[in-house]
């Protein structure tokens, strides 16, 4: 029996983990000191690193809202070796820090001819959460996972969120985690193994099947899963497969399952037009066309800037009976 | 600002003959640059330190070399070899071979030297300016009492993250340095059609940042003034923000071609009396530090030794295609092909 939390609580876990272990890993980000984070992943950290009436604490950092500039600080860091984890409030803010992580921090190594290494994970909720409307509903991992020089992760599980945000911390590259903030409150289960990790660039099967894999990362490998379930009652056996990790990305385990279903529906919640998903969907028609008994299909959000009004924004993201429709049309 | 920072420095000949000796390196290899450019030797964007050697030569000789950090734009061929990278690996690096301080993957903008404590080498104008202040944010960490010095153009001064940095700087104590390398031109546009108000020196008053404008055209000046403020940063762990007048001879980069649509004739004449490298060369004749036949015999040697970096960086090999995915990441590459 392993220990039940929260998906907030194994990141909050996997931080202090990794703070305790190396004193080079601190935290830096808007409000996650004092006020214990927006998501509250940082609840009670500074009184655990530091002291609240400190002006500063170095290794729990209140910065002030300038994403660009702490992003770059905290490359900098890396770059004379320590190993900072930014916090994004949302990852829509860190659209303001893109120069400094697309031309800056994804590039040390390479324009360094890897004399500089640049260990850093900037991390945050991605996605929509709950009527938070256009300019905080952003999917960007597609964007970072577009750039060579990053790593991008997107756990689904409370084991792989804890498991993997450990390994980015040790990883001596550039890592973005993707969080869908609607996972912060599931509740699963971390293995008692203190040295637990997941390694970066595996995806797993997530439920086994016969018919058709559905493809997906985040929040929308849960999607998948209950979707499963409902082409199940209709005699389809779906195969879940949780992608873990956009960048590198794992396609011999997604290849594996469509060379067995034959048929694969591809799920994300970023744009349907140009998010990461296609890139996948693309890299499966082209690398399995011999297998594939139909055109592989891409279920993806609405490509419209999200809407505040509930009924308009749950109409954007992808949920079971959108994934069922998409099986439908191949099956 | 009152001027806190105590001057206590005193330069001996020898100290002189070397800087001198090292400024007219710099322009010498720098005209090598202009040259390798013009014959097709060297692409993409090239920028050189014409005119501005004083403050390589006067900041790098101030601080601990290899201990301290060095960052700063894409016009950094000076600082690498002021700080001791071997010159023909910059060069190399100008002209694209495998010898070069990248490999040949970054070029003339992309200039790094980590074992020198020299971060680069940045091409965004201002982007770099976070880094540098994220190199002393971990010698602060680390309870070292290293210094960084971020040097930037007066174009970049303008960057909202040069003032978001300068906002953390000071809030945090790092112990960083922003220089201003002022040389009155943003590219081809002139300080007082970029800048709102032309003292950029004022710009670190807002946030309680030490704040002083130098003169960056006489060497000897440069260095006291160098020292002094290295000190005290050293000593109080706390930034410094110095706008330092200076001025470039050449173009912006080796394309600008056309100096006249920003700047007269006239203009570079009246700036060329200012010439650092001529100035101490005065400086040591009338001091009777070196006697003229010395001079040249010196000024003869250093032309043919940056010949000689020229010949040896064009010995070097192009890189092999087989390491366009070196180093990418530390542990694996990206998807591969077309």
């Amino acid at each position: 029996m392993g220990l039940e939390m929260t998906y907030r609580d194994a990141l909050q876990k996997a931080i202090v983990d990794e703070m305790e272990r190396d004193e080079n890993v601190l935290i830096m980000g808007e409000d996650i000191g004092r006020y214990q984070g927006t998501f509250k992943v940082t609840r009670g950290m500074v009184e655990k690193f530091g002291d609240r009436q400190n002006r500063y604490n170095l290794r729990i950092l209140d910065t002030p809202i300038t994403e660009a500039g702490f992003a770059g600080i905290a490359t900098g860091a890396a770059m004379a070796g320590l190993r900072p984890i930014v916090e994004f409030m949302t990852m829509s803010f860190s659209i303001l820090a893109m120069d400094q992580i697309i031309n800056h921090t994804a590039k040390v190594h390479y324009m360094t001819n890897g004399e500089v290494k640049c260990p850093i994970v900037f991390r945050g909720p991605g996605g929509a959460a709950k009527q938070l409307s256009a300019q905080h509903s952003h999917s960007m991992e597609g964007w970072y996972a577009h750039c060579p020089g990053l790593k991008v992760v997107a756990p689904s599980t409370v084991a792989d969120v804890y498991g993997i945000l450990r390994t980015a911390v040790r990883d001596d590259n550039p890592v973005i985690v993707y969080e869908n903030p609607g996972l912060y409150a599931m509740k699963g289960e971390l293995p008692e193994d203190p040295d637990f990790t997941v390694p970066i660039g595996k995806a797993q099967i997530l439920r086994e099947g016969t018919d058709i894999s559905l493809v997906g990362y985040s929040r929308m490998t849960h999607i998948n899963l209950a979707a499963a379930e409902l082409l199940e009652k209709d005699g389809i056996s779906a195969e879940v497969v949780d992608v873990r990790s956009l960048l590198p990305l794992d396609t011999e385990t997604i290849y594996a399952s469509v060379r067995k279903t034959h048929r694969a529906v591809m799920v994300y919640e970023d744009w349907r037009s140009g998010g990461f998903g296609a890139e996948i969907a693309a890299r499966i028609s082209e690398d399995c066309f011999d297998h594939l008994d139909a055109p592989v299909v891409r279920v993806g959000g609405l490509n419209v800037p999200m809407p505040y009004a509930r009924v308009l924004e749950l109409q954007c993201i992808p949920d079971e009976h959108d994934v069922v429709a998409a099986v439908r049309k191949i099956s | 600002m009152a001027n806190i920072a105590e001057e206590s420095l005193t330069l001996s000949p020898a100290d002189l003959k070397a800087y001198y000796r090292e400024m007219l390196f710099v322009r010498r290899f720098e005209e090598h640059c202009n040259t390798a450019y013009r014959k097709g030797l060297a692409g993409g964007y090239m920028h050189t330190y014409i005119g501005m050697e004083a403050l390589a030569t006067g900041w790098l000789n101030s601080i601990r070399k290899g201990y301290d950090y060095v960052i700063t734009a894409y016009r950094d061929h000076a600082h690498a070899i002021v700080l001791g990278t071997d010159p023909v690996a910059v060069m190399a690096e100008v002209i694209g071979r495998k010898g070069g301080t990248a490999g040949g993957k970054g070029g003339s903008m992309h200039i790094y030297d980590p074992k020198n404590g020299f971060f680069g080498g940045w091409g965004i104008v201002g982007g770099h300016i976070p880094l540098g202040a994220g190199l002393a944010f971990a010698s602060r960490y680390r309870n070292e009492d290293r210094v960084t010095l971020n040097f930037m153009g007066d174009g970049a001064s303008n960057q909202g993250v040069v003032f978001e940095t300068l906002n953390m700087a000071s809030l945090w104590d790092l112990p960083c340095i922003f220089i201003i390398e002022n040389n009155e031109f943003a590219m081809g546009t002139r300080l007082e059609y970029h800048a709102a108000d032309k003292e950029l020196w004022k710009r670190g008053l807002p946030f309680n940042i030490q704040s002083e404008r130098v003169d960056g055209m006489d060497v000897v000046q440069m260095r006291k003034d160098a020292q002094r403020i290295v000190d005290w940063v050293r000593e109080n762990q706390r930034p410094y923000f110095v706008e330092v007048m200076t001025y470039r001879y050449s173009g912006h980069g080796a394309a600008d071609q056309d100096r006249q649509l920003y700047r007269t004739k006239e203009e570079e004449a009246q700036a060329l009396q200012r010439d650092p490298i001529a100035r101490l060369r005065a400086q040591l004749i009338e001091q009777n530090i070196m006697s003229e036949e010395a001079l040249e015999a010196m000024e003869l040697e250093v032309e043919e030794e940056a010949a000689q970096v020229m010949a040896k960086a064009e010995e070097s090999p192009f890189p092999d295609p087989s390491e366009v995915y070196d180093n990418i990441y530390t542990d694996m590459t990206p998807e591969q092909g077309h």
